[in-house]
């Protein structure tokens, strides 16, 4: 039988991370209870739709788009309460239409369960690659506990079974409506119940509980797996549960808690990948998530798991970081902290048939490339822009959102409204041809020199509070390393 | 070339209001104070008008749509009055509009008037297209950066591309556009029509705050309100209404192709679209030699470094020398070419629709010795120049008048 199983991976991490002693110093008159560490945080421009962007390019670099048949999202954190993520997601990572997607929401182990679903839908051979994005951007009230933990990230995972990195052998699923965090409709924030309760009643216990039951189901037990990942809120915790299921220390992949934070959704996943970073072919590794109960997933890897090594990794992530020193700036990128934007305020109502007829010049960053000539232009038009060309109705697909490119001018604007100014943007020259203008994002006023290497990256451009709509686009950044 | 409108058509009449922040007056006022002074001046009656244009851009902002802002300010009797847009290119559109009616035959007399109300915004600076004008639609907003437009930052990028290419160290070029504006509010300061009417220093500008970098508050024109009107008749018919009237010697507009913001040839340190127009204008005036024939400018100087570009898109300096100009005081009311004798947007200000006509308003009262403080000595042949949009993609309007 054909082994079914991961076939690519992929991470991101936001940029800017948090001291939680910057929170404590804000925050600490109100809750006197500090975490050591840092969390990451996304930019104001991201959420948790954005991220699964950025890590679903990380998992497909080097596949092949058009061949992928599913697209599931998990995340407690979507955009929006009605209207599909995953669909937003496949087109910018431009996926064929003739595609599956679905929104796994509402429960921290939506993203296991997005991978269980994608497994079963590949074994019944009703489709052959189905990629798994995972992220979360979730918000803990200023001042509590689940501020301090909360951080931000994503992960995706092809299922298929060309070229298995690592089959999946088995799962446990446990399903309990027990009640410690909840969100409701108009909440902006989680609502956690006591935080030792849902320590020791359910992430010590449903965690325990589902390893157990995958041990007994497969007949397996603690000394046959490489090495173990779960979630947790505490690293004291983190550690005793590993110990009561039979797992040494080196067998216990860290949770990241003090370098990301609890990721939500995308925290089991992301810990997935620590773990096959460092894994060797024939190793057997163990993965649970948390969350109305537990999943547990066992793992064995493939040789194919050597030729994931040039990825960008979660190494990579973790060092490519810039601090967030103001807590102001944090409630401000969030939404939480009302700031003067002079007149940019006022939003005019978006053009939906428009963003639905140049959907994928917005949101894949389609251009448009003359078969006469091969100039490649951006918005895609009809008319050749090369004044010796002018060829008419010549036109085929280009994307530029794959491309590198060089920054040939750009400002520091002060005039125009930014939440994190100056407002910087430049023209880019795009390796094979075409030139815009994007905004920037990601990068520092003294980083940005005519001339340096640039990438793009998804992000959210705008959002109507007063219609709910957000609006996605590409802006530029310097490479980040 | 065509045959051109050189000489076919003359100003005899022309009027300005004060520019600024003029708060206690309504875009009607300032149609009836322009058009009053330019009737007075021309020495006819309302009723000899017989066609009209008007140039307004932003026309959300208190004007509203369509020439009925202007065919009712002035109670003018149902003849044709068009209302014309073409950023901030509008009024000279406007004055095109007369002139070519003129010019053909359709009518004896015409009046091309510029308005802008841009104060009543309430907050500084210019609207954003998309949010403020919704001119754009979404595809702009969800494509270009958020800036407000035009945009300081589109002209800083063309003073980094400008500073890089021509090897000037961002403190040599700093100064050097300052010159430009301690030039300009010198001219100012003896205008008393004039928005800003101060003198300033070069610390002044270089020290002032950054509002896109490396361009600051002082490299950046004044936002007003304002009104100008021209009334044009045909040059053979001139002298019958005044001794000294000014004749038109070119009327040019170049629309940018797209070029210049999507395709990679575009250097950014000029405006194809300035240069493009020169060319014509100059042939349809028949002026061989710029630099010598051309006695004073009015240059469309949104931001210093508009002004440094278009000295050398204008073919006036030479590619990358604008700096010896400036250094040697080239452009300076006691100058070769003195620019901005009013002051130009710098300090007469810019209320959009108006500024065209306020540039000839300048150069016809300088042709005809009645610049005061600021007369130029003896020019013969003045241009004016107005670029709307901004470098990556911009609409530029040249107009030569002379005598």
């Amino acid at each position: 039988m054909t082994e079914i199983g991961i076939t690519s991976y992929g991470v991101y991490l936001p940029r800017y991370r948090m001291n939680r002693k910057t929170i404590f110093g804000a925050m600490g008159w109100l809750t006197p209870g500090a975490l050591p560490g840092e969390k990451a945080v996304a930019n104001h421009d991201e959420d948790s739709l954005t991220m699964a962007v950025a890590s679903g390019l990380d998992c497909l670099k080097g596949n092949d788009h058009k061949k992928i048949e599913g697209l599931y999202f998990a995340t407690t954190s979507s955009p929006y309460l009605e209207g599909e993520s995953a669909s937003i997601i496949a087109t910018a990572l431009d996926l064929p239409s003739n595609l599956r997607t679905a929104d796994f929401a509402n429960s921290l182990k939506a993203g296991t369960g997005a991978l269980l679903s994608a497994y079963d839908a590949v074994k019944a051979g009703g489709l052959k690659n189905i990629l798994v994005c995972a992220s979360d951007c979730r918000l803990g009230k200023p001042g509590s506990s689940l501020e301090m933990v909360f951080g931000d990230g994503a992960a995706a995972l092809l299922l298929g079974c060309d070229g298995v990195i690592a089959i999946l052998e088995g799962s446990y699923s446990i399903s309990y409506d027990f009640p410690d965090y909840r969100r409701g409709g108009f909440d902006k924030f989680v609502r956690g119940m006591e935080d030792r309760f849902i320590r020791e009643e359910g992430y010590a216990k449903f965690i325990f509980e589902t390893i157990s039951g995958l041990f007994r189901k497969y007949k397996l037990e603690a000394k046959d797996f490489a090495k173990v990942a779960y979630p947790c809120l505490n690293l004291r915790d983190h550690g005793a549960i590993g110990k009561k299921l039979g797992f040494q220390t080196n067998q216990i992949q860290p949770p990241l808690l003090n370098m990301i934070g609890e990721s939500g959704v995308a925290s089991p996943l992301i810990l997935l990948v620590a773990m096959f970073e460092g894994a060797n072919p024939g190793d057997k590794i163990l993965l649970a998530s948390y969350g109305n109960g537990a999943e547990a997933l066992c793992f064995t890897l493939t040789p194919e798991i050597k030729k994931m090594r040039d990825k960008r990794g979660i190494k990579h992530y973790l060092d490519s970081k810039k601090e967030l020193t103001s807590y102001e700036k944090y409630l401000v990128f969030r939404d939480l902290l009302p700031v003067e934007t002079g007149f940019g305020e006022d939003i005019a109502p978006t053009q939906l048939p428009l963003t639905w007829r140049e959907r994928k010049a917005i949101l894949a960053l389609y251009g448009s490339k003359c078969r006469r000539c091969g100039t490649p232009l951006y918005p895609p038009q009809k008319i050749c822009v090369n004044p010796d060309c002018g060829a008419v109705n010549e036109m085929e697909d280009y994307r530029l959102s794959d491309k590198k490119g060089t920054l040939f001018s750009y400002t520091l604007d002060q005039a125009s409204f930014s939440f994190n100014p100056p407002l910087i943007y430049g023209i880019i020259d795009f390796e094979g041809g075409g030139r815009f203008i994007f905004e920037f994002t990601d990068c520092e006023p003294d980083s940005i020199k005519v001339g340096i290497p640039v990438e793009m990256s998804f992000r959210r451009k705008y959002y109507d509070k007063l219609r709910g709509i957000h609006g996605y686009f590409w802006k530029a950044m310097p490479l980040r390393s | 070339m065509p045959e051109g409108i050189k000489d076919k058509v003359a100003i005899i009449g022309m009027g300005c209001t004060q520019f600024g922040e003029l708060w206690d007056k309504s875009a009607e006022d300032l149609i009836a104070e322009a058009f009053e002074e330019a009737l007075k001046d021309a020495g006819i009656g309302k009723k000899d008008i017989q066609a009209a244009w008007q140039g307004n851009q932003l026309t959300e902002v208190n004007v509203g749509h369509s020439a009925l802002p202007t065919s009712t300010s002035l109670k003018l009797p149902f003849i044709p009055v068009t209302r014309v847009e073409n950023l901030c290119a509008s009024g000279t559109e406007a004055f095109r509009g007369a002139c070519y009616a003129v010019a053909s035959g359709a009518c004896d007399i015409a009046l091309a008037i510029g308005v802008e109300k841009v104060k009543d915004l309430g907050f500084g600076g210019l609207p954003r297209a998309n949010e403020d004008l919704r001119v754009l639609g979404t595809r702009g907003r969800v494509i270009f950066p958020n800036w407000i437009n035009p945009n300081p930052g589109l002209f800083a990028m063309m003073a980094i591309r400008y500073f890089e290419r021509y090897g000037l160290s961002i403190e040599e070029g700093k100064n050097t556009l300052a010159k430009i504006s301690v030039k300009s509010h010198h001219n100012g300061s003896l205008n008393p029509k004039a928005h800003l009417r101060r003198e300033i220093t070069i610390e002044d500008v270089v020290k002032a705050p950054v509002i896109a970098w490396p361009l600051g508050l002082l490299d950046c024109c004044g936002v007003s309100d304002g009104a100008a009107a021209a009334i044009v008749v045909r040059a053979d018919k001139a002298k019958n209404f005044r001794s000294d009237p000014v004749y038109v010697k070119s009327i040019q507009i170049a629309a940018d192709s797209g070029e210049s913001l999507s395709y990679p040839n575009y250097d950014y340190t000029h405006v194809e679209t300035t240069y493009r127009a020169a060319l014509r204008a100059y042939e349809e005036a028949g002026i061989k030699n710029p630099r010598k024939e051309v006695n004073m400018m009015e240059v469309h100087d949104c931001f210093s470094i508009t002004e440094l570009v278009t000295y050398e898109d204008l073919l006036i300096s030479l590619r990358g020398k604008a700096k010896e100009d400036i250094d040697s005081g080239f452009f300076t009311l006691d100058g070769e070419i003195p620019c901005q004798p009013d002051g130009g947007l710098k300090c007469f200000g810019h209320p959009i629709g108006a500024s065209g006509l306020r540039m000839l308003y300048e150069l016809y009262k300088q042709l005809q010795g009645k610049a005061e403080k600021r007369q130029i000595k003896n020019p013969v042949i003045g241009l004016t120049h107005n670029l709307g949009g901004q470098p990556l993609s911009s609409v530029c309007s040249i107009c030569i008048v002379g005598l």
